[in-house]
């Protein structure tokens, strides 16, 4: 089986479950007893109140999403990604298995070989979102700061269970100057170099 | 034995004299650590880390034999600041690479490193370059080796190839300063480190039987299986205990199986491990591990029909001994019902060698069992190719000269430099069809209070065909000195020759009237258990039903035949091993087909959901899920039982002692039997092993025959002739050529007789 599988986004027609909702009132007096209970309660008053006071305040509160994004904080746990070393453009994650190992949800793997300069390479990693939980972990174990949290919380898509593939995580080499370096969960602390104890050396 | 009283760490312990400190303290439960430590072998002394403290004194316990009312303290503070000095040098310049090593934190320098609590660094010394090394299967990486020298024990004192040696680091003399500043041990322990690496014994390249003992043993990284490099994690493999599948001694192996990749979910074997303290492997069991059959269609109703019809309307089953207990039932219960004929050459062979011999003994068993082996200090062996029929009884043989001081007479025609490689063997190279003689001389050299009969007889015996070398008997005479425990080890030429009643009946009057315990090696995986479970025929008649073997209708877990079964990795069932132990095998990959069970329930009176719902049958009458497979702390064997030995009617020896019939061969011969590595078609599916056979000869062998590696030839017996090419193999000498069984695709049987040598001609095409 080859990985065109899990790229094909075409949902075509598959069988969706029906969400199981109240009947609407059928008969009049159901109707009635609806309209009754809702327009004579206090809630519809308080909604009322609450625009036309911000209204007579001349406050406009709403972000003009999407044209308009909120900044995210550094420790928000959105869609993962897989980062480069910014000097060389390497792939910094170096297959040792930590994340899956890790993982609450069991939901990344990896395939793993010898490359031809007998270093350990990554053929292949991937987290199935439809299982992930965004516990962050992964980030936080990754001993390379390798896999990281992103920050794209727009998740649009046909289905949840839409695998992140290492193309899709990995950041595309000519992209290399705008990767950010991830300062979440796992990160260095910034007196991490105080807290290191020296080897000797005999050089 | 007698018995000592010691304490340690407070504890009271009972324990046997002689035994080491370690080993009781272990038995007991009790933690001492040890990186170079290992089970049956010699103590290395090379990482010091098992220092104890004994009456006072410091020893280390791997070496020191405990004695009465001894008190140990197994950590002292002096101690503790000792194994944390050595752990701490260990660590000295150690690659920080644990993210992608190959030991994937089941790696004894990360566990004692944290256990001992080192937390920073106070040595150091300029490192040298140290390049990986590719041994064929094995890849050594000095820069992760601690030189704990494990490897070069375990090849030494327990495989016999000694291969591997410690080789010159060469690297700068440790700081004058640290002798006076660092704890002694740990001082002494870097001394020596620092001036060792792991090496070859001869040449650049590991020239030995590969049976990957080193990469099991070793602690940290630095000794790996090629193949399974970068593959996986350890912790990612899921370990199944069960039984190798290859040869009679079904040493416990864990297959080690995960999903295949991402994208397939199937189980994938990814590599077998052992227990390197209790068992040993050979590569055969460590790399022959992917003979699955993957060609199951599911459950195809229709073939299951076609093959219950074949079943039903067959005259003669026609197997062989790489099968389970449970199938071998099945097979016996097949006959019972349909009155159809078994037939085994092989086993049936062994079956009539084994009646005779029990009932000269009267006993249901043969006496030894590979501990037994280990435990004896003179050895023959008889009529086998030890290195390759049954390697495991080679370490045996190994193991106990080394271990005990023991010496051991290896009586083959094919020369093999490995055994004579090891001191304290005397390779003696006998001409085919001269066991008689053989056994006639253990006999009479070692028989106590012969009957006049045998004696007489004895007298008129002419060895000449032994090939005794000058001087034997003065030889064996310093050979047998201090001598107290003996080993008789017979092989599968014994059962095959056409004298093999007398040589049965000898062997059996060897066991009554010498000290000797005898070994009867089963020539095949279950050889013991068919011949214990199924009454076996001589020849069939009727239409023919192939078990693993080609017939007229061919079951077959090969994938190749008209109806398919699982491969032994994929069954449950059990096998009735080399030492007499029932031993349980585990399925390690799924098979989603029908098995001979489903072909059973169709045809027998009674259905049975699983195989295994047979095993209750069997032997002790022992469920299949109550049988344990592993070792306890000591190193005593727990896996399945062990059967007992029953006395059976004794017959007097019919001994009608014909001399063999002198120079049946005159000219060359030729012997089957396989290569280092192999030993069937399953072990060359596995994709490590793939390779085509050949003739394979020795290097002097092949310049008398002034053949090369490839070059074809013809070989020819009476019986017909093969196309060959030449392989030469310098793991035999002499110039007898062996033709092997396990390649599908060189049918050797038909140029025998049944007996394993037979004069042939080799001529270049």
């Amino acid at each position: 089986m080859s990985l065109d599988a899990f790229k094909n986004r075409n949902i075509g027609s598959q069988n969706y479950v029906p969400v199981n909702i109240e009947n609407y009132p059928t008969s009049g007096w159901d109707k009635f007893k609806q309209v009754v209970k809702r327009g004579v309660g206090k809630e519809l008053f308080v909604g009322l109140w609450v625009v036309l006071r911000e209204m007579l305040k001349f406050k406009i509160h709403t972000v003009q999403y999407p044209s308009e994004v909120l900044p995210i904080g550094p420790r928000y746990r959105a869609v993962h990604k897989l980062l480069r070393l910014l000097e060389s453009g390497n792939e910094r994650c170096i297959g040792c298995g930590l994340c899956e190992k890790i993982c609450v949800a069991d939901c990344i793997r990896m395939d793993t070989r010898v490359d031809e300069n007998s270093r350990k390479e990554v053929v292949e990693y991937s987290i199935n979102l439809g299982r992930c939980i965004f516990c962050g972990y992964c980030a936080e174990v990754c001993p390379e700061l390798a896999i990281v949290h992103g920050s794209r919380y727009e998740n649009v898509s046909e289905q949840r269970a839409h695998f992140v593939l290492k193309d899709d995580m990995l950041t595309p080499i000519d992209f290399l100057k705008q990767q950010k370096e991830f300062s979440g969960f796992g990160a260095l602390s910034p007196n991490a170099d105080q807290l290191v104890k020296k080897t000797p050396l005999a050089y | 034995m007698s018995e000592i009283k010691l304490t340690i760490d407070g504890k009271e312990i009972i324990a046997n004299d002689g035994e080491t400190i370690l080993r009781i303290a272990r038995a007991n439960d009790i933690f001492i650590p040890a990186i170079c430590y290992l089970e049956r072998c010699s103590p290395t002394l090379a990482c010091r880390l098992c220092l104890v403290e004994a009456d006072g004194k410091q020893v280390y316990s791997c070496n020191a034999k405990a004695k009465d009312g001894m008190k140990v303290l197994t950590t002292t503070p002096n101690i503790k600041e000792e194994r944390k000095a050595i752990m701490e040098v260990y660590d000295v310049n150690h690659p920080l690479e644990c993210g992608v090593c190959d030991q994937s934190g089941e790696c004894e320098l990360q566990n004692y490193t944290l256990l001992e609590e080192v937390n920073n660094q106070r040595y150091s010394i300029k490192d040298t370059h140290k390049p990986v090394k590719n041994w064929g299967f094995i890849q050594y990486d000095p820069a992760l080796c601690i030189v704990c020298e494990k490897c070069v024990t375990v090849c030494k004192d327990m495989i016999g190839d000694s291969a591997l040696k410690t080789v010159p680091r060469d690297s700068e003399a440790l700081d004058k300063n640290y002798k006076d500043t660092m704890p002694k041990d740990a001082y002494a322990m870097w001394n020596k480190l620092n001036k060792s690496l792991i090496g070859t014994s001869s040449g650049s390249t590991l020239d030995c039987t590969n049976c990957g003992e080193c990469t099991s043993v070793c602690p940290v990284g630095a000794l790996i299986s090629k193949d399974f490099k970068y593959k996986s994690n350890a912790w990612e493999l899921d370990k199944v205990p069960s039984t190798c599948a290859h040869c009679s001694v079904g040493c416990q192996i864990y297959y080690e199986t995960k999903h295949t990749d991402i994208s397939n979910s199937e189980q994938k074997i990814y590599r077998v491990s052992n227990e390197s303290h209790f068992t040993t492997l050979c590569g055969a069991g460590r790399y022959g591990y992917d003979f699955q059959n993957n060609s199951s269609t599911g459950k195809d109703k229709s073939a299951l029909k076609r093959a219950v019809e074949a079943v039903k309307n067959a005259g003669t089953i026609i197997f062989n001994s790489q099968i389970t207990n449970e199938e071998a039932f099945i097979l016996q219960k097949l006959k019972n019902k349909l009155g159809l004929k078994l037939v085994n050459n092989e086993a049936y062979k062994y079956a009539e060698f084994f009646k005779t011999y029990s009932h000269v003994v009267g006993k249901s068993l043969y006496s030894a069992d590979l501990d037994y082996i280990r435990s004896c200090d003179f050895i023959i062996s008889v009529g086998s190719a030890l290195k390759t029929d049954s390697p495991n009884s080679r370490f045996a043989v190994n193991n106990a000269i080394k271990i005990n001081k023991g010496a051991s007479l290896y009586f083959h025609p094919v020369g093999d430099p490995v055994m004579e490689s090891i001191k304290g063997v005397l390779q003696i190279k006998s001409k085919p069809y001269s066991e008689e003689q053989i056994l006639s001389y253990i006999l009479k050299r070692f028989g106590k209070n012969l009957p006049d009969n045998i004696s007489k007889y004895l007298l008129n015996i002419d060895f000449s065909d032994v090939n005794f070398p000058d001087n034997f008997e003065a030889t064996l005479d310093g050979m047998l000195k201090k001598k107290s425990r003996f080993g008789l080890i017979i092989g599968a030429d014994l059962y095959s020759s056409p004298q093999a009643h007398n040589l049965a009946e000898l062997v059996g009057l060897i066991e009554i009237y010498s000290d000797f315990k005898i070994l009867l090696i089963p020539s095949d995986t279950n050889t013991l258990g068919v011949i214990k479970i199924c009454q076996l025929d001589k020849s069939g008649n009727g239409k023919r039903i192939g078990y693993n073997e080609k017939a007229d209708f061919t079951i077959s877990a090969f994938g190749d035949g008209d109806f398919s079964v699982p491969a032994l990795n994929q069954q449950e069932g059990t096998f009735l091993n080399i030492d007499k132990r029932v031993v349980p095998l585990n399925v390690a990959l799924k098979f989603d087909g029908f098995e001979l069970n489903d072909i059973a329930n169709e045809i027998l009176d009674e259905v049975h959901e699983n195989t295994i719902d047979y095993t209750v049958e069997l032997f002790n009458k022992i469920e299949f899920d109550k049988l344990s497979n592993e070792f306890s702390n000591s190193g005593e064997d727990l896996r399945g039982y062990v059967v007992n030995s029953s006395n059976i009617e004794k017959r007097d020896v019919t001994f009608h002692l014909a001399q063999s019939e002198k120079n049946r061969i005159q000219g060359k011969a030729i012997y089957l039997a396989n290569p280092v590595l192999q030993f069937n078609k399953f072990t060359a599916k596995a994709h490590q092993l793939q390779e085509k056979g050949g003739l394979y000869v020795s290097p002097e062998y092949a310049k008398e025959l002034s053949v090369v590696d490839g070059n074809n030839v013809l070989v020819a017996t009476k019986n017909g002739s093969l196309k060959v090419s030449i392989i030469i193999d310098n793991k035999i000498s002499g110039n007898l050529a062996i033709l092997p069984t396990f390649d599908s695709n060189i049918d050797s049987r038909k140029l025998f007789d049944g007996y394993r040598f037979i004069e042939a001609k080799i001529n270049k095409v």
